[in-house]
């Protein structure tokens, strides 16, 4: 690879700064805390209208939160995905080798700014996940490429499926700024790993796997899918 | 609907029809300033704004505008450009065939929301098809600047519908952007969060394709 290759490859500090900048200042937090302290109990009807816009607002948190800490729960599995992969020895390729490292360096970013997300909006970010790469990092490398390949597809489709029920437009700005990125993950691997475009055979395989327009997965089958990689 | 006009003489050279430019801006503004919970309450423009299909209209209108200079684009691609390999030349065409689809869409949805889509402009990619090394840094260019666009514009979507059909054609065309990275051998994501850009940015950026 070429010098000015090897230099995109290396970390992008801006796009972090790019993605907290969306994230807002403290105007963000504060109000959180505003809708807390006015919204006392959720099962008594509002005693006044601000109480149940705060109210409104704490449900609205809430939610984004359950769909970031969704997220966060993907992410923490790719980058671990991607560590098993590098450590296991299995890719010979340094062109395979370079893309594994940046692309788990870019899910473990995504890890950091979501727990960070979380945190900032008053939520608790889950644990990172117990995970079970063995049976697939056996099977050897072509398996474990495409396993890769199907998470990152899984990944895109996940981050699609949740665009439409985020409430917070900074937090939405967020998931789409990481959603693509999935999307090129998801792109590149499927085209190393053999598959070609795959369009419109749907399923999790290529890297058009639906043609020209990606489709979402719900939170629930997104889980199902995932559910042979947890311990 | 509201009709566009120019509001900046340098804008003047694009005629992207049926945009309002200031909605888009008081609404990048709004999404800017946008504290915790301050699109679902009180103000009444930032209500209105947000239940408008008029601003949706004008978002898609400029998602089209986009979608039309990336399909003629390849269009021409698949007929100029020599030396492209076998995969490069199917590709190429994959890539028509999708940004095609996405017009359609596009279209078929401004209509749906009752909005008029704009005309599909005059382009041109001046010496793009030269060579097979300046298509291919075109294309990248085009793939990326179309992904930050949408990211950029997205937010400001009020139906979810509507944010659901950018969110699946976005997340094409950064499928599309990594494939064309990798065919110049460039790292396919190069960054771990993807740049969203203003309307002002991208229109600038594909000025140069417009013609007169």
């Amino acid at each position: 690879m070429t010098d000015s290759a090897l230099r995109e490859l290396a970390d992008d500090p801006s796009s972090r700064k790019r993605f907290f900048k969306m994230l807002g200042g403290a105007g963000a937090v504060s109000a959180f805390s505003l809708a807390l302290a006015a919204c006392g109990d959720d099962d008594k009807p509002a005693a006044t209208p601000a109480a149940a816009a705060a109210s409104d607002t704490a449900k609205s948190n809430a939610s984004d939160l359950e769909i970031l800490n969704y997220a966060l729960t993907l992410e923490y599995l790719e980058a671990e995905f991607y560590d098993g992969v590098i450590a296991s020895g299995l890719v010979k390729d340094p062109k395979v080798v370079s893309i594994a490292k940046k692309f788990g360096a870019s899910e473990q970013e995504h890890v950091d700014a979501l727990t960070a997300t979380i945190k900032k909006l008053g939520g608790k970010p889950v644990a990172k996940p117990r995970t079970n790469f063995g049976p697939t990092l056996d099977k050897g490398l072509k398996a474990v490429l495409e396993a890769a390949a199907d998470v990152e597809n899984l990944g895109a489709a996940a981050y699609l499926g949740q665009a439409g029920r985020i409430k917070n437009k900074e937090v939405l700005a967020a998931a789409l700024a990481i959603h693509s990125v999935e999307a090129r993950h998801a792109a590149a691997l499927n085209i190393l790993v053999g598959r070609g475009f795959g369009s419109g055979n749907g399923g999790l395989k290529g890297a058009l796997p639906d043609g020209a327009f990606g489709k979402p997965m719900d939170m629930k089958s997104v889980l199902a899918a995932v559910q042979p990689f947890l311990a | 609907m509201a009709q566009s006009r120019p509001v900046a003489p340098e804008l003047a050279a694009i005629k992207v029809h049926g945009m309002t430019r200031e909605s888009f801006l008081l609404r990048s503004t709004l999404a800017g300033a946008a504290a915790y919970g301050t699109l679902s309450a009180t103000g009444l423009i930032t209500k209105a704004l947000a239940a408008s299909a008029g601003g949706d209209v004008d978002i898609l209108n400029y998602a089209l505008t986009l979608e039309y200079l990336e399909t003629e684009f390849y269009v021409q691609a698949a007929k100029q450009v020599k030396g492209l390999s076998g995969y490069e030349r199917r590709l190429t065409r994959e890539l028509r065939d999708n940004e095609a689809e996405h017009v359609d869409a596009l279209v078929a949805t401004i209509k749906q929301l009752g909005g008029k889509p704009v005309a599909q402009p005059m382009f041109d990619f001046g010496g793009a098809f030269g060579n097979r090394t300046t298509y291919l840094k075109t294309a990248n260019t085009l793939e990326d600047t179309g992904v930050s666009a949408y990211n950029g514009a997205a937010p400001m979507i009020a139906s979810a519908e509507v944010l659901g059909a950018a969110g699946a054609i976005v997340q094409v065309e950064a499928r599309h952007a990594a494939m064309i990275r990798l065919v110049r051998n460039r790292p396919p994501a190069p960054s771990a969060f993807d740049k969203a850009s203003e309307m002002d940015a991208v229109l600038a950026a594909v000025k140069p394709f417009i013609a007169a």
